[in-house]
């Protein structure tokens, strides 16, 4: 797999966002409040975007880990370290 | 034109999928209709032959309006038969409407847009039409022979607002329609329907970790959602309790023997409705996730089915979701009983004389006092929360 960058990483979370609530303007979200304060998200909205996260980077998240991706910053940082984790 | 909920008047026939001379077969999607709460695709209930288009696409018109002339194998061009089948209200009606051997249906006649007759009009009624630019001699009156009515002229006002964009109305219009399709039903519930309403707490402890070693196993993509074990818990308890689930039609509740849940959905900009999943009680927890999915996509960026909109017998509402303990719902006529999932948190809980901290989560039940008593809800929350306590028998 291709190493990502952290900038690539949060695009990718953008984009999915931008897939699950088309409404949302990406530049407004607050990279350390909880998306789900910010982006009106049900438990399946979230489902959807690790799903499409998955999809896009590549990486299994579990569900014991879903609360390390509540906020950007905080999914970025997580997601950045599994992919270097599966290099 | 099919009844798609209880607060449907009309419906606007954007496109026939169908033409005259086409076999179509039972459970096929034939017309779409675009309705307050967006475009639906409808469902025949019958097998047979396209014979004759009766509604025009683009047309808006009442429900129980003839779309279309269907003739079932055998039967001779002459002797068509309607699919105003497609018209069960509320899904109750369903079988009986296209059984019968009567050629053609009595009660909705193929009625002609424009009354021959000069229709009568109430004064009120008449300056209502001026104020709203109606023209009178267009309006088609409810019931033939009955005079013209102030809520007809409003009916025919907001047809004539909405006429236009058929399939993608403006955001600000369609969402004041389905805030308007939203308070004619809440309000006839409030109106007619006796509530009464329980409340009982749950130990979620072990359908939780029941759940989390489960989506251990699985891949994202096959993952359930904490929602799913509970609509088959309750769909379960719901064949012990059939006071809670049908309709109150007529004055009389009618037990249905299907599960079908309607699931209160939130759509994206505001508004909700609750299309059901079929038959919950027989279904799998892969095949309740695998439909859930299908149907919320569906409702935040595709078409629902006819039949999802007419035939759920009881509604279930997980608010938990936005965080609130508990939901007391309003009941969507003419179902009996909503019912409540609050969310699930780690609270106190006393267990043979000790207190732990549980996943607990708050069920509620409103229902209706004319189809059954707090006696019968009570039977029901106990008989959820029984079945929650052993989430590996939830297959």
């Amino acid at each position: 797999m291709t190493p990502r960058s952290r900038e690539e990483i949060r695009q990718a979370i953008v984009d999915a966002l931008g897939g699950i609530a088309p409404e949302i303007d990406p530049g407004s979200i607050a990279a350390d409040l909880p998306l789900r304060e910010q982006i009106d998200m049900d438990s399946f909205d979230f489902l959807n975007l690790i799903i499409r996260v998955h999809e896009i980077l590549g990486i299994d998240i579990p569900e014991q880990d879903y609360a390390k991706l509540v906020t950007l910053n905080g999914a970025v940082e997580y997601l950045a370290r599994r992919c270097a984790a599966q290099q | 034109m099919p009844s798609l909920g209880a607060d449907m008047e009309a419906g606007t026939l954007v496109e026939w999928l169908v033409r005259p001379g086409d076999e179509v077969k039972r459970g096929q999607v034939v017309a779409v209709v675009e309705t307050q709460k967006g475009a639906v695709d409808v469902e025949i209930w019958e097998t047979g032959t396209v014979d004759q288009i009766l509604v025009e696409s683009g047309r808006k018109v009442p429900v129980g309006e003839l779309l279309a002339l269907l003739r079932t194998a055998g039967e001779p061009v002459a002797g068509a038969q309607d699919i105003s089948g497609l018209q069960e209200a509320a899904g109750v009606e369903a079988a009986s409407v296209l059984s019968g051997a009567s050629p053609s249906r009595a009660g909705i006649p193929p009625v002609s847009r424009i009354s021959p007759v000069r229709p009568r009009v109430s004064p009120s009624a008449r300056k209502l039409a001026e104020e709203l630019g109606v023209e009178i001699a267009s309006l088609q009156v409810a019931e033939p022979g009955t005079e013209i009515s102030r809520a007809d002229i409003e009916r025919a006002a907001q047809a004539a607002m909405k006429a236009q964009p058929a399939i993608q109305p403006a955001s600000s219009d369609w969402q004041s329609q389905m805030r308007k399709a939203i308070a004619a039903a809440m309000a006839r519930s409030k109106r007619e329907i006796p509530h009464y309403y329980l409340a009982t707490d749950i130990d979620m402890s072990a359908v939780s970790a029941w759940l989390s070693s489960e989506n251990l196993k699985r891949d994202v993509t096959r993952r359930l959602l904490p929602v799913i074990p509970c609509m088959k818990a309750l769909a379960l308890a719901l064949r012990e309790v059939p006071e809670l689930n049908g309709f109150w039609i007529d004055g009389a509740f009618r037990s249905s023997a299907a599960v079908h849940l309607g699931m209160a959905i939130s759509m994206r900009g505001g508004g909700l409705v609750a299309p059901a999943i079929h038959d919950a009680d027989k279904k799998s927890l892969d095949q309740l996730m695998a439909d859930l999915r299908d149907l919320i996509t569906r409702v935040r960026g595709g078409r629902l089915r006819s039949s999802e909109m007419s035939d759920p017998t009881v509604t279930f509402t997980n608010l938990g979701e936005q965080g609130v303990d508990g939901v007391f719902g309003v009941i969507y006529p003419p179902q009996v009983a909503i019912i409540g999932l609050g969310k699930t948190s780690e609270k106190p809980w006393v267990d043979q004389g000790a207190v732990v901290a549980r996943k607990v989560a708050t069920a509620t039940l409103a229902a209706d006092h004319r189809a059954s008593d707090g006696h019968s809800g009570g039977l029901f929350l106990a008989t959820l929360g029984k079945l929650l306590q052993e989430p590996e028998r939830l297959r």
